[in-house]
């Protein structure tokens, strides 16, 4: 089921938590909505549920126009950052609960709905666990049980809100791989939410990248990564390094000095420049970017270091091999292998 | 050496804690004063009740007095909680599931009837529904007697007994927050449906907790009943009422066997709500502030 939100505006006692969000979910496709906390992802995500009512502007499921519906009638599975799985009935309960809840005519007989169960229980690899409580369970069993009792109502769209977010780090990354499988098989319309970089350039096949209730850039991983639109999306995608240049003779110069980058078709003045920490090449030219050695730490693989730019003061961040003799002090050449110009605030 | 022994056998109680005297002191206090405020009363009144024979005891609960009594407190409590009941619920459903404005006020209102006397809160329904009232002759127009009958009994008990269950329920539902009900609407449980097969459940042991103690409130009550009574024997006194009016004619046999009855009714709570909180400690603990 294709998804579609148009135009919608939502306030909290006439605090403005969305301004006029426009997207375009593809049927089938799983699709995170990311963004720091307060950027009106969770918001965007319980008006897609009907948990909350847009303010302005419709949402569309397929052609119909889902905004006047009630959470019932959407048929969503919504999976909950807490679980918010029912404490007092089993395993089994919890995922026939939106079976049994449905109208008599509608309701699927007694053994149908033990059959369909336990079928879900075996896609979430719980099977055995029927008779448990939710207290019983991890929380990473936890989270499944909840997918698994989203799924059994067949819902058109798939929601989840920072669906593993009380999980601790290798859960998170087992249970990522395992949801991505999960979607593979089932073709569920999903939406998740997270703030997690990391886990929306994994698992999506689109990104949808938020910040103060606005959206600031959908597309692949691939292309929001390599090419961030704006200033907020490239600092928030991955490590960013940034730095004020001046955009002279179509050529960019920093602190009176050309550094050998081609300015393009940006306009003269003032700019910004923006590149990844690890993407850099360290190079002995005169037109470089050179600086001197002011921290060097040793994370994981590689060795960072924080150089300081010209006379200026101005502090970037530059990933070289952890056995690099760069010690302080030190001066270094670099220049960056990809990067992005944005125009000065 | 011996500076060094003392201070290690020092160490052996927690160094956050007191020390021993003054535990044994402490604990020694509470004890001797349960034992006298508490036991020795209790202790009396079963005592009393039983000085003149089990047989003196129960002619006392025989006498058609004492059984309209009995009556009455069971016919009013029953009454009066399964309204509190639905009050209350409902009220602290409003309270912790939703944002209002007024909210703040409200919780303070449900707390009035803690920290008002109970004869000022009798007194209310007699400037209510007396006879200079406006409300009192208008409703006696309609043959409809509220003071000095049951519905002014069962006001009365009402009011001063209906904090119970919504401040047992209002801190656990807070605590249990909006989380299942949405999990339960998503799956597309209508409202009805998500409140009896996951809100109530959630609350059950909170909301049966409440019951008890607004219960044996309910059974006790003596002064807001008293004022709206009118103690008309063998109709309107109900047992604490007719336990006092026993004990001021000198029948102190028959009094004490009715008082009797009204500190097991106490005992029975107390067990009941300790085996509770034995049971689902857990549960109770986000509302227990009694």
């Amino acid at each position: 089921m294709e998804v579609r939100v148009q135009n919608v505006r939502k306030e909290f006692d006439r605090f403005p938590a969305l301004h006029d969000v426009s997207l375009d979910i593809r049927s089938g496709e799983l699709i995170a909505l990311l963004g720091p906390s307060g950027s009106g992802k969770t918001t965007l995500l319980r008006l897609i549920a009907g948990l909350e009512m847009p303010t302005q502007g419709k949402i569309f499921f397929g052609d119909t126009d889902a905004s006047e519906k009630t959470v019932q009638e959407r048929n969503i599975g919504f999976v909950f950052q807490h679980y918010a799985l029912f404490r007092h009935m089993t395993i089994l309960e919890n995922i026939s609960f939106g079976l049994k809840v449905r109208p008599r005519s509608t309701r699927p007989p007694a053994h149908e709905i033990r059959r369909r169960a336990m079928e879900l229980l075996d896609l979430v690899q719980l099977s055995g666990l029927e008779k448990r409580y939710p207290n019983q369970l991890s929380g990473g069993q936890r989270q499944r049980v909840a997918l698994a009792r989203a799924l059994a109502i067949e819902p058109a769209v798939l929601l989840l809100d920072e669906p593993f977010g009380a999980l601790d780090a290798q859960v998170r990354r087992e249970l990522r791989k395992w949801l991505r499988e999960i979607h593979d098989r089932t073709g569920h319309t999903t939406v998740f939410v997270t703030h997690d970089q990391e886990e929306a350039l994994e698992l999506s096949d689109r990104l949808c990248v938020m910040s103060q209730g606005k959206i600031e850039q959908v597309g692949t991983p691939d292309t929001v990564y390599d090419h961030p639109t704006s200033p907020f999306v490239f600092g928030f995608i991955g490590e960013s390094s940034e730095l004020p240049v001046t955009i002279e003779n179509n050529e960019l110069w920093v602190g009176g000095r050309a550094i050998g980058i081609p300015a393009g078709d940006a306009s003269p003045g003032n700019a910004r420049l923006f590149f990844r920490p690890h993407d850099v090449e360290l190079i002995e030219a005169e037109a470089s970017l050179a600086g001197v050695v002011s921290t060097s730490r040793r994370v994981g693989g590689t060795r960072r270091v924080e150089l300081e730019i010209g006379g200026a003061g101005h502090l970037v961040e530059v990933d070289l091999p952890f056995d690099h003799p760069a010690g302080d002090k030190t001066r270094l050449a670099f220049r960056p292998r990809r990067w992005k110009l944005f125009p000065a605030t | 050496m011996a500076t060094k022994l003392t201070a290690r056998r020092k160490r052996r109680i927690s160094p956050t804690s007191e020390s021993r005297p003054v535990q044994w002191l402490l604990i020694g206090i509470a004890f001797l004063f349960m034992g006298v405020m508490l036991l020795l009363p209790l202790y009396a009144v079963f005592h009393e009740a039983f000085l003149k024979g089990i047989g003196a005891f129960f002619t006392g609960l025989a006498h058609k007095d004492a059984q309209a009594a009995i009556r009455l407190t069971l016919l009013v409590a029953a009454i009066a909680v399964p309204l509190n009941v639905i009050f209350g619920v409902a009220a602290s459903w409003a309270i912790a599931k939703f944002e209002f404005k007024g909210k703040a006020f409200l919780i303070t209102l449900i707390d009035l009837p803690f920290s008002v006397s109970p004869v000022i809160s009798g007194l209310v329904y007699v400037l209510l529904f007396g006879a200079g009232s406006f409300l009192g002759p208008f409703l006696k127009s309609y043959g409809i007697e509220v003071l000095f009958a049951l519905p002014g009994i069962v006001l009365a008990t009402i009011f001063v007994t209906f904090p119970f269950v919504a401040r047992e329920l209002i801190p656990l539902m807070q605590d249990q927050g909006t989380g299942d009900e949405e999990a339960a609407l998503s799956l597309g449980a209508n409202g009805w449906q998500t409140f009896w097969r996951v809100t109530l459940p959630n609350i059950k042991w909170g909301l049966l907790y409440g019951v008890l103690l607004c219960n044996a409130r309910a059974m006790g009550e003596f002064g807001a009943v008293a004022v709206v009574s009118g103690k008309i024997r063998g109709q309107t006194t109900t047992m604490p009422l007719q336990v006092e009016m026993l004990y001021n004619e000198y029948n102190g046999t028959a009094a004490f066997a009715l008082a009797s009855l009204l500190a097991m009714l106490a005992l029975v709570t107390l067990v009941l709500k300790t085996a509770l909180e034995w049971r689902f400690g857990q549960e109770i603990a986000a509302g227990a502030n009694h």
